[in-house]
C-alpha cells in the first residue's frame, strides 16, 4: 500500500529503478487489468439499473418530441376564456381573447416552473408562486421575477377543433 | 498536503470519535477455523448477501409497483415497458429462491455441525425465526403481481390457517382482508412485505450476526476433539472476508445468469371467476409441507377435516421439535440423545427431499 502511494507521489517521469524489475511490472499489469475488469463489471451492473430508473424520463422525452396537438371542439371555447391542455408533457394554455383572437402558449413559468394562470379580468397571465406577470397576447414577461417570456405556439382554428403547433 | 496526509488526518479524526482502531484490532484478532467442513461456513454470508440484493432490487421494484387494484398493471409495466424491468424483477424473484435455498443449506449445516449447542442456542432460535420470516417474505411477495398463479397460491395457502380449530377462519380472514383474495389482500400483503417484515427481519438479523461475532464459528465434533495446537484457522481479515466476497461474486453471477436466461414469467391477470390453471403447484420451498399435508389427508382414517388437523398437528410438532433441538441435544456428553438428534436431522432432510420429489412427480 505504502509502496504504490510513494510511486504515485513522484512525478511520473522519474521512475524508480526497481520498477523495471519484472515482479513490479507484472503486479502492476495485473492490478491494471483487475481494475479494468472490476470497473467493467460494476458498469455492467449499473447500466440496467440506470436505464430502468431513467425509463420515465426517456418516455417523457419521446412524448415531448410532439410538434402538433389537435384540441377537438376547442373552437367552441367562448371568448374571454382559457383552455388548459398538455403539449407533449408540459401544461399549455389556449386563450380565446375578447377581441376574438386566439393565442396558445406554454403555461410553465420561466422563473421556477409553476403553472401560470390566465386572468381575463386583469387581462394578464399571472404566476401565483412569486407574482410573475406575462402579456396574454405575446407571452412577454411584464413584471416580477420571470427572466424570459412564455413561448408562443402557432394556432389554427377550424370547424372541428383547434390545431396547436410548435412555432 | 498530499492525498495520503489528508486520508490519514480524516482517519485520525474519525478514529478519535468512533474508535476505529479498536474495531480494526478486534477484526485482526478474529479467526475462522479451517477444516474439511469449512465450506459450510460461507452459506450464512451468502444468505446475507442475497438479502442485501433483495433490499436493493426490492427498492427498485418499489419505484414503479402500485399495490391494490393496479397491482397487475404495474407489474406488467415493470416487465414489458420499463427498460430492464424484466431483469430487475427476475433478479428479485430468483434471489428470493436462492436466498431460501442458502438459508436451508445454512440451517442444515448448522444442524449437523451441532452448532446450536451452548452457548449458541439463541443463534439457532433467532435463525429459525429468520427462516419463518423469510418464508413469510416469500409467501407475501408471491401475491404482489396478482397474476393467476399468485392468486391461487395465496388462496390455497390461506386455507391452511383455516384448519386451525376455532380461531382459524378469523385468522385467514384477517390475513386476506375478507373472505376472498382481492385487492385488499394484495394491499395488506404489500404492507407486510415491504414494511412489517423488514422491520422485524433486519433487527433480528443484526442480533443473529452479533451472536456470530460474539461466539465465533462452531466447529464440528471431529475438530473439537483435536487438541487446540492441532486446529488450524485463518484470520477473518482479510483472508476469510476475501473468500466470503469471492462467494458473493459467484452468487451474483449465478443470479445474473438465472435472471437473464430464465426471466421470471408473468401470467394472465387474475380473474376471480376463472378456473385454476392446470399443473398449478406451490413454489419448491412450500412443496414439501404441502405434499406432507396432502399425503396425510390420504390416510383412510384421516380423510377430510380430521386429516387436515392431524396433518397440521404433526407438522407443527415436527417444527417444534426441530426448533427446540438445542434443549434436548445439549452437549457432547449427551451420547444417545446426540445420535437421536442426528437421525432426526437425517429424517428431516429425507422427508423434505422425498415429499418435494413426490410433489413434483404428481403434478397433473
Amino acid at each position: 500500500m505504502s509502496e504504490t502511494a510513494t510511486v504515485t507521489n513522484i512525478a511520473p517521469n522519474i521512475v524508480p529503478e526497481h520498477a523495471e524489475n519484472g515482479d513490479t511490472k507484472t503486479r502492476r499489469a495485473f492490478l491494471a487489468a483487475a481494475s479494468v475488469a472490476g470497473i467493467g463489471y460494476a458498469a455492467a451492473l449499473a447500466y440496467p439499473v440506470y436505464r430502468y430508473l431513467a425509463s420515465p424520463s426517456e418516455m417523457a422525452l419521446s412524448a415531448a418530441a410532439v410538434t402538433e396537438v389537435t384540441l377537438k371542439d376547442a373552437e367552441k371555447l367562448p371568448a374571454g376564456s382559457v383552455l388548459m391542455f398538455k403539449f407533449g408533457t408540459a401544461p399549455a394554455m389556449l386563450i380565446h381573447h375578447a377581441d376574438n383572437s386566439w393565442v396558445a402558449l406554454t403555461a410553465v413559468c420561466t422563473h421556477l416552473g409553476c403553472t401560470v394562470q390566465y386572468e381575463p379580468q386583469m387581462d394578464r397571465i399571472h404566476c401565483a408562486c412569486h407574482g410573475g406577470v406575462y402579456n396574454p397576447y405575446t407571452g412577454a414577461n411584464v413584471s416580477g421575477p420571470p427572466p424570459k417570456p412564455l413561448k408562443l405556439f402557432k394556432v389554427a382554428v377550424n370547424d372541428t377543433g383547434v390545431e396547436v403547433s410548435r412555432g | 498536503m498530499t492525498t495520503k496526509m489528508i486520508a490519514s488526518s480524516v482517519y485520525d479524526w474519525m478514529d478519535e470519535r468512533l474508535g476505529l482502531s479498536e474495531l480494526a484490532a478486534f477484526a485482526r484478532k478474529k479467526t475462522v477455523p479451517v477444516h474439511a467442513q469449512s465450506f459450510w461456513y460461507y452459506w450464512g454470508g451468502i444468505t446475507l448477501f442475497l438479502f442485501m440484493l433483495q433490499c436493493f432490487t426490492g427498492v427498485l421494484l418499489l419505484v414503479y409497483y402500485r399495490p391494490g387494484v393496479e397491482a397487475y398493471e404495474s407489474v406488467r409495466q415493470i416487465t414489458f415497458v420499463m427498460h430492464f424491468g424484466w431483469l430487475i424483477r427476475s433478479a428479485h424473484a430468483w434471489a428470493a429462491n436462492l436466498m431460501l435455498f442458502a438459508i436451508l443449506v445454512h440451517m442444515f449445516s448448522v444442524f449437523f455441525m451441532k452448532a446450536y449447542r451452548k452457548p449458541r442456542e439463541l443463534g439457532w432460535l433467532s435463525g429459525m425465526v429468520l427462516l419463518g420470516l423469510a418464508a413469510c417474505f416469500g409467501f407475501s411477495g408471491y401475491l404482489l403481481p396478482m397474476d393467476e398463479l399468485s392468486y391461487f397460491a395465496t388462496k390455497v395457502g390461506l386455507q391452511i390457517p383455516v384448519a386451525i380449530p376455532w380461531i382459524g377462519p378469523a385468522i385467514a380472514n384477517m390475513l386476506r382482508g375478507g373472505p376472498e383474495v382481492t385487492e385488499f389482500t394484495v394491499q395488506r400483503f404489500f404492507a407486510l412485505h415491504v414494511v412489517v417484515l423488514p422491520a422485524l427481519f433486519i433487527p433480528l438479523l443484526a442480533f443473529h450476526l452479533w451472536l456470530v461475532q460474539r461466539y465465533g464459528n462452531a466447529m464440528p465434533e471431529s475438530e473439537e476433539a483435536k487438541p487446540v495446537a492441532e486446529r488450524k484457522s485463518m484470520p477473518f481479515m482479510p483472508n476469510f472476508l476475501r473468500k466470503d466476497i469471492a462467494m458473493w461474486i459467484i452468487s451474483l453471477n449465478v443470479l445474473a445468469l438465472l435472471a437473464s436466461v430464465f426471466p421470471w414469467a408473468l401470467g394472465k391477470q387474475y380473474d376471480a371467476l376463472a378456473p385454476a390453471p392446470m399443473g398449478i403447484h406451490p413454489e419448491w420451498y412450500f412443496m414439501s409441507p404441502f405434499e406432507m399435508l396432502k399425503l396425510l389427508g390420504m390416510v383412510r382414517w384421516l380423510q377430510g377435516e380430521p386429516g387436515e388437523i392431524a396433518g397440521i398437528l404433526l407438522f407443527t410438532l415436527g417444527i417444534v421439535l426441530w426448533i427446540l433441538i438445542p434443549f434436548y441435544d445439549k452437549n457432547k456428553e449427551s451420547g444417545r440423545r446426540a445420535r437421536l438428534a442426528h437421525y432426526f436431522g437425517l429424517l428431516a432432510v429425507f422427508a423434505l427431499l422425498a415429499t418435494t420429489v413426490i410433489g413434483y412427480w404428481t403434478i397433473r
